[in-house]
């Protein structure tokens, strides 16, 4: 219980409502409800670890610089690996937006799970493509000019010129790759708050104890106490011997 | 099954109340991290990676002169694309637009770009000690646009559309045309005029718009003709497609898609057009959950039955006759 | 059209491509719809994977990780 000095204390009050919002069990479970028993659950860890290896990729080039992959074998090497990283990350990726869909995943107040899930790929598609742009070859050139119609028409070439190297290679390793990284972030502890979403209810005719929709909690529930053995009958009632 | 509302069934999904059991979610995510690095080490020690060599004006010079000289005469009389483009190159062209939707009119000139100032006389006047090419560009700066227009024409039509130049140009009225250009060409395949388009400013450069726009402007199709090599041009679906063998950007389909549809690809609006149907499309996309319909889907075609097999298999059989 | 392939040094060659796929690309026609076949090969293979991950029973029995 905090005095009422540490209540008045910012650092006090955001610990407790950080804490509160996100209990550590709750940030990392040791557990998962028994329904998560399908391979399709393994495609947003997936997804992370692909980000995983775009980023550090990504980071020995930027180390190096631009045209390091050009002219060195580990370089167009490292190059490799950042390229089929992405490919795997947009697969991997889709793979898991398809499962949610079909899961329904925006269930029981999860709307903003998928919203932020789906503005990530929306934005992880501008940051490939500002790679593209990045590459310093032929593709890049043609890309470049390619896209510039289409930006242009939207009044976006203003302030976004494809033909800009300096601009699109800075788009690119800073600031889309944040906003991706805040995204996903945003996007995990969402789940991790709201659980992963229960299957479907069965509904029966005559409705038994899983039919029952269970009442909303906001913590996971306390280990459940064995249920009380079930209690004979009651004994008739005796039939009184007349005195 | 009985008839459900949607409340009721999201009122379903908010919790779980049922049985758990032990996850290592840090094993899993080491396990995973693991599998994609070496499916992507293996892809990368396998398929490497495309690396084909950008293209440079001195190249284009070289390899297609009589397409460079004709695409810098565009240039100069300000007949090329770039010179009609309108904003953000310029107020020569019109803007695409849908309806009152005219966005590329409203952000303006913000890349201004000269055709015949920044491709031609700029360049040429960084030529020293040639009295001769200076007196051209005087000449050809002092006359009249009409006579300067009958000058392009007639030299255009001079040097045909053959691979090379001709050694010799038919009798005709050029003006300083030809000197112009031979002095561009020459600066051109020495790998000045790459320099001189990206120096026109300051030492260092990182901004390509103006050698960039040059060479897609080609008026032979010479830069356009290794895209379409590779294809890459757009009705060739080329938005999703890489150089080589390689897989591209697969993700762009939808995007690429619409240009394939005839009015939307044929109409001068088509990228704005494009652009707004993907916009409403991705917004529909993020709003999923609240779109009537469309979020019903999954329930109406039950693949969850597969997924959750397991989940419901012990229902059932916790449920068990009485 | 040769427009300057980069030379590549032994150890590029050595660390670059087993299988080379640095040549024109097949492409599949169907009615007005063109695709690569690498990008064919990718949204198939995702196809193939979403179904698989779905079908496959994924292992539980108490154990923890995958």
């Amino acid at each position: 219980m905090s005095t009422r000095a540490e209540k008045r204390s910012w650092t006090t009050r955001t610990r407790e409502i950080a804490v509160g919002a996100m209990p550590p069990e709750r940030l990392l479970p040791d557990e998962q409800p028994s329904y998560v028993a399908s391979w399709i659950y393994v495609f947003g860890v997936l997804t992370i670890a692909a980000l995983i290896m775009i980023v550090l990729s990504g980071v020995v080039l930027a180390l190096k610089g631009p045209a390091w992959w050009h002219y060195t074998g580990i370089g167009h090497f490292i190059n490799s690996v950042h390229l089929w990283a992405v490919e795997l990350f947009f697969f991997v990726m889709v793979v898991h937006l398809w499962g949610k869909y079909w899961m329904a995943a925006w269930r029981g107040g999860r709307t903003r799970t998928w919203m932020t899930g789906a503005v990530c790929f929306l934005i992880a598609v501008p940051t490939a493509f500002t790679g593209y742009l990045s590459q310093q070859n032929f593709d890049a050139q043609w890309i470049a000019t390619q896209a510039k119609d289409g930006i242009n028409a939207t009044g976006a070439g203003a302030f976004f010129n494809v033909l800009n190297f300096g601009q699109m290679y800075s788009y690119h390793i800073l600031l889309l790759p944040v906003a991706v990284v805040a995204l996903v972030i945003w996007h995990v502890l969402l789940v991790r708050r709201h659980g992963v979403v229960p299957p479907f209810p069965v509904f029966a005719a005559a409705p038994g104890p899983q039919s029952t929709p269970p009442a909303p909690q906001s913590t996971l529930p306390a280990p459940q106490p064995p249920p009380d053995p079930p209690q004979p009958p009651p004994a008739p009632p005796q039939p009184q011997a007349k005195p | 099954m009985t008839r459900v509302s949607k409340a009721e069934l999201d009122e379903a999904a908010r919790s779980w109340n049922g049985p758990y059991r032990p996850y290592d979610l840090v094993k899993e995510f080491v396990v995973a991290l693991s599998v994609v690095a070496a499916i992507v080490i293996v892809a990368a020690a396998l398929f490497s990676s495309p690396d084909d060599a950008p293209v440079t004006i001195a190249q284009w010079a070289r390899q297609a002169p009589v397409d460079f000289v004709t695409t810098a005469v565009a240039e100069l009389d300000g007949s090329s694309q770039v010179a009609t483009y309108g904003p953000p190159y310029n107020h020569n062209g019109t803007a695409q637009h849908t309806l009152f939707i005219r966005p590329e009119k409203w952000l303006g000139v913000s890349h201004p770009v000269n055709t015949s100032q920044d491709y031609v006389i700029a360049p040429l006047a960084t030529i020293p000690n040639d009295p001769a090419v200076q007196a051209a560009v005087s000449t050809w700066s002092g006359a009249t646009s009409d006579q300067q227009t009958k000058w392009t024409d007639g030299y255009t039509k001079g040097i045909g559309t053959g691979n090379t130049l001709p050694a010799k140009l038919p009798p005709g009225d050029y003006g300083p045309v030809p000197t112009m250009m031979t002095a561009l060409l020459n600066l051109a395949q020495s790998g000045g005029l790459d320099g001189a388009l990206l120096t026109s400013r300051q030492f260092f450069q990182t901004d390509y718009t103006k050698p960039l726009l040059f060479m897609s402007d080609s008026t032979a199709m010479y830069f356009a003709g290794l895209g379409q090599a590779q294809h890459l041009l757009g009705t060739q679906w080329g938005m999703m497609n890489e150089t080589g063998s390689y897989p591209g950007q697969v993700w762009l389909w939808l995007y690429t898609f619409w240009y394939q549809v005839k009015p939307i690809g044929s109409s001068a609006n088509a990228d704005l057009i494009v652009f707004e149907i993907m916009a409403v499309l991705s917004l529909l996309f993020i709003c999923i959950p609240l779109l009537p319909g469309v979020r019903s889907i999954p329930r109406w075609v039950p693949l969850y039955k597969l997924i959750w097999r397991n989940h419901y298999r012990e229902l059932r059989s916790s449920s068990g006759p009485p | 059209m040769a427009w300057g392939h980069r030379r590549l040094s032994v150890e590029t060659v050595l660390l670059g491509a087993i299988i080379n796929l640095n040549h024109p690309a097949h492409v599949v026609h169907w009615h007005f719809f063109q695709m690569s076949l690498a990008n064919l090969v990718v949204i198939v293979v995702m196809i193939v994977v979403f179904a698989a991950a779905i079908a496959l029973p994924f292992p539980t029995h108490g154990r923890g990780g995958s």
